[in-house]
């Protein structure tokens, strides 16, 4: 099983508040790896927030083919930061030989082009550098999106972060919304791209769980748009899911809960809008999780969600105070990091509830 | 030594031995009540006045006064078919019919130049006893949840066993539009019933008696009404009384039009009276048991009643094997459907069903690709599938499995992402080994969203026919349970109540035991397409579904 958290915060927090919500839960992973999402960042990356920044690990082969290829696109590389890394022997994690995060201009043609046009190039982009990089063997993109940065490494999380400094808080690497995980995909093959959070054009999401229906999910998806690929982790799904929902089809965000775990019909059908409802669903079955799931994901706007599936109820808690958020699987977490937060408003999300947090750290909570 | 006048033995005469079934009369149990003769429908046994007496005993030296014996007729017109009911109505225990070993009825049951009919189901496994081991059977379901995904209980657990049945939109084809946060219906979208994925297969009046008929009616009423499970019966080509045509409980029924269109003269007169839509509509194309074959009702099935119903005289009855005018699918898709859409105003699916085929794949993808959206359902009909009446040879040597074709037209749709959008339907051999929920459980992993069982139904009725060759004789009108026949005296044998009792009590254990499927690999819904659920413990069998091998 493996444990999931994620912050929101007034004021940009460092990784290592992260790493704080999510030790404690440790008895509840295997301490396997540490991914994390960071949105809305300040530090080295403040001044370049509408400059898409590429997440990198790789070889220096694959560094290379990298610049060659954005070159080739004619994207201009404006910043870069190599975190200084602390490859004291010991540490149990298996470092790639490079990380780097880079912000780059959109190349001629697409800086007046229209938002829409521009995210499409971007996700092309990584995909493109995904399929480069596999081709020979040479490392992994992670994300390319403006603001947005991903770090994922195997190995213990405590270490992962002595390597990257991440405990030395020195206030270079922060961001407003962190989604973090401490857990490698063990279902599977022990992947880099199999862990949480995974992210596409500014959705992210990481989920506790097993899904089910991960075969009826992944051969519905795959049809669906070129971006819903790898398919590593089967929680996968629950993000392309989001994006198809939210991004391609345009609908209100309470339907993502309708379409993971739809009403039961009896239910469905005594409802005023039942025939949508249930349009929705004989439309989308294939997108249904029928499994335990906890979600905890972050869409492009800042807002955060968290849902669960609708039997098996994976643990999820949400609780905070006047200038920070945060959810995890275990509110042993929360208490590490928001000891004097109001615990009697800690919110539990129900089978049937969608839970919502805006910039304004305002929770809504809707029922389906 | 007494003389015994004899008639000269003809070698070529068949005698009891040549038949597929002999009956063991015990003359010393026998009480000669005459029970056995009159009940046989088929007319195979009679009582004799055999001489008595021989060998070497002295007291049977002396003359014996003639004991009146049951005997089997030695010929094939009245050959015994196995069915048993000399056996059930003996009140001594002394008669019972026997498998000839060594028969020779496949030569013997094609005389006069007539090719060999009968009914029951088609495939080789008919006849090469004991039937070779369903592709069904070597899967079982393998991915069971434990730890990482919990089991579900099945006595506590809500489950919904619903399918779909109607033309089911893409998500960017749905008439919604965002108002308010919410979205709502701006626009029309097709018909679509969510029903049991249990359908009752279309057997006709007239393939089946009245009351054989009225009993599957009163077991699907049972079933809605008392047990909330929306199981639909589909009415078979022959027609449907005009008191249900103008009850509410049309809605359960799904009306089939086939290539005679028998029946439909008083279908569509009851159109201005009708209170409620029926279920569906099922343009039967092709059937699993004889496929390429139109229906075939003997004119010894053609009673007064079945001529009423029908519109026809007696005689009998071939449906041909195509629709007239239909020479392509693009006809097929636009005017059957269409003008089935349109003669229920649109508020009814309508659906097309296929003898399972080579072909199926392509003709899947042909309904899939139609811009209209007006096919709401690929019935596909396996060789394992029963029939009233078809020449043996298109049931024993013509046909496809039923299995691979839902798993390819599955594969194919979901390749193009347009997996569900028309509901799959499987029949033709399911339940044939008595556990039609594990043979549904995995259909519907394979890609089917429900089954549709038929000869299963008879046999709860009482029916005796079997796949090794008992009875099977649906085609003579003289089924000696009353379910296949239109002879007042034998259809008195059924008792209706009691029929359909056995059948909800079937279908009640049914669905117990699909929750008992789907509780271990934690589904509350149908796992539609779930392939990964399953394990072939047959190589052959995993490589071509496309599931994992175990052993």
């Amino acid at each position: 099983m493996c444990r999931i958290g994620s912050i929101k915060c007034r004021e940009a927090a460092p990784p290592s508040l992260a790493l704080r919500l999510m030790l404690p839960q440790q008895e509840g992973h295997d301490n396997s790896g540490f991914a994390l999402v960071m949105q809305d960042l300040e530090g080295v990356f403040g001044h370049y927030k509408e400059m898409p920044l590429l997440s990198l690990a790789c070889t220096a082969q694959g560094l290379q083919l990298v610049s060659d290829h954005m070159a080739s696109l004619g994207f201009v590389q404006v910043a870069q930061w190599v975190p200084e890394v602390d490859a004291r022997p010991g540490l149990n994690m298996a470092a790639m030989p490079r990380y780097v995060f880079s912000n780059y201009d959109y190349p001629e043609a697409f800086r007046r082009r229209g938002r829409r046009e521009r995210e499409e190039l971007l996700l092309d982009t990584r995909l493109a550098l995904r399929r480069l990089l596999e081709a020979h063997d040479a490392g992994y993109v992670y994300s390319f999106w403006p603001d947005v940065l991903t770090l994922k490494e195997i190995g213990d999380p405590a270490d992962i972060a002595a390597y990257f400094r991440l405990w030395e808080d020195d206030g270079r690497l922060v961001a407003r919304n962190i989604v973090a995980q401490c857990r490698q995909n063990t279902n599977y093959g022990i992947v880099r791209y199999a862990a949480h959070p995974f992210f596409l054009q500014g959705h992210t999401l990481c989920a506790n769980g097993e899904n089910t229906m991960f075969t009826r999910n992944r051969e519905f998806l795959r049809s669906l748009h070129r971006g819903y690929a790898g398919f590593e982790s089967d929680s996968q799904c629950l993000l392309y899911t989001l994006h198809y929902v939210l991004r391609e089809l345009g609908w209100p965000l309470i339907y993502y809960k309708h379409v993971l775990t739809p009403l039961p019909a009896a239910e469905a059908a005594g409802r005023e809008d039942g025939d949508v409802l249930g349009l929705i669903r004989e439309s989308l079955a294939q997108l249904e999780i029928n499994g335990p799931n906890a979600v905890i994901g972050l869409l492009p706007d800042g807002r955060m969600l968290a849902c669960c599936d609708a039997k098996k109820l994976r643990p999820l808690v949400v609780g905070g105070d006047a200038d920070m958020v945060a959810m995890a699987s275990e509110v042993c977490g929360l208490n590490a990091i928001l000891p004097q937060r109001d615990k009697a408003r800690d919110v539990y999300p129900g089978e049937r509830e969608l839970l919502v947090v805006d910039n304004g750290l305002e929770m809504q909570r809707w029922l389906q | 030594m007494a003389s015994v006048n004899r008639p000269p033995v003809l070698a070529q005469a068949p005698s009891v031995g040549d038949l597929p079934w002999m009956v063991r009369h015990d003359p010393g149990r026998c009480v000669l009540c005459g029970s056995c003769v009159a009940a046989c429908t088929f007319g195979a046994l009679e009582a004799a006045l055999p001489p008595r007496g021989a060998g070497a005993d002295e007291r049977a030296r002396r003359p014996q006064p003639p004991r009146p014996v049951i005997v089997q007729k030695a010929d094939a017109v009245h050959a015994c078919t196995g069915c048993g009911m000399c056996e059930k109505v003996c009140p001594a225990q002394a008669i019972r019919p026997e498998r000839s070993a060594d028969n020779r009825w496949p030569l013997l049951g094609r005389t006069a130049g007539l090719p060999a009919r009968r009914g029951g189901r088609g495939g080789r496994s008919v006849v090469e006893a004991p039937a070779r081991e369903r592709t069904l059977d070597a899967i079982v379901i393998g991915r069971i949840s434990q730890m990482t995904d919990p089991a579900l209980d099945s006595e506590r657990h809500t489950f919904e066993l619903r399918s779909p049945l109607g033309r089911l939109l893409r998500p960017g084809e749905l008439p919604l539009r965002a108002q308010g946060g919410r979205l709502v219906l701006a626009g029309e979208t097709p018909p679509v019933r969510w029903i049991y994925p249990v359908i009752f297969s279309d057997m006709s009046i007239g393939a089946l008696s009245t009351r054989a008929w009225e009993a599957l009616v009163l077991a699907v009423a049972w079933l809605n009404e008392e047990c909330g499970l929306p199981v639909r019966m589909s009415s078979g080509e022959g027609g449907v009384p005009t008191r249900l045509l103008e009850s509410e409980r049309l809605r359960y029924m799904i009306l089939q039009i086939a290539s005679g269109h028998f029946g439909w003269n008083r279908i569509i007169g009851c159109l201005p009276r009708m209170r409620a839509d029926p279920a569906a509509v099922l343009i039967k194309v092709g059937q699993g048991a004889k496929p390429g074959d139109g229906g075939l009702l003997p004119a010894a099935k053609v009673a007064p009643h079945i001529q009423a119903i029908r519109g026809v005289p007696r005689a009998t009855l071939h449906s041909p094997p195509n629709h007239q005018g239909l020479y392509s699918i693009e006809e097929a898709v636009q005017k059957m459907h269409l003008s089935m859409n349109a003669a229920f105003g649109f508020r009814v699916p309508v659906a097309v069903k296929c003898a399972a085929s080579a072909t199926s794949v392509a003709v899947y993808n042909n309904l899939l690709r139609d811009p209209y959206h007006i096919c709401g359902g690929f019935f596909l009909d396996g060789m394992l599938g029963g029939t009233g009446a078809a020449y043996a040879v298109s049931l024993e040597h013509t046909g496809h499995p039923v299995v691979s074709v839902v798993r390819d037209c599955y594969r194919a749709a979901a390749a193009q992402g347009l997996q569900g959008r028309i509901p799959l339907w499987a029949g033709g051999g399911v339940g044939m080994n008595g556990d039609a929920a594990a043979d549904a459980f995995k259909l519907v992993c394979l890609g089917a969203d429900g089954v549709v069982l038929g000869r299963l139904l008879l046999q709860l009725l009482g029916c005796v026919g079997n796949e090794h060759g008992r009875c099977n004789a649906c085609n003579t009108g003289r089924c000696p349970m009353g379910i296949c026949t239109q002879d007042e005296r034998l259809v008195r044998r059924l008792d209706v109540d009691r029929g359909a009792q056995a059948i909800v009590d079937y279908m009640l254990a049914f669905d117990a035991e699909l929750r008992k499927l789907l509780a271990p690999v934690g589904n509350s819904s149908l796992p539609v397409g779930r392939a990964d659920a399953l394990v072939a413990t047959r190589r052959d069998v995993a490589e071509r579904l496309g599931i994992a091998y175990a052993c």
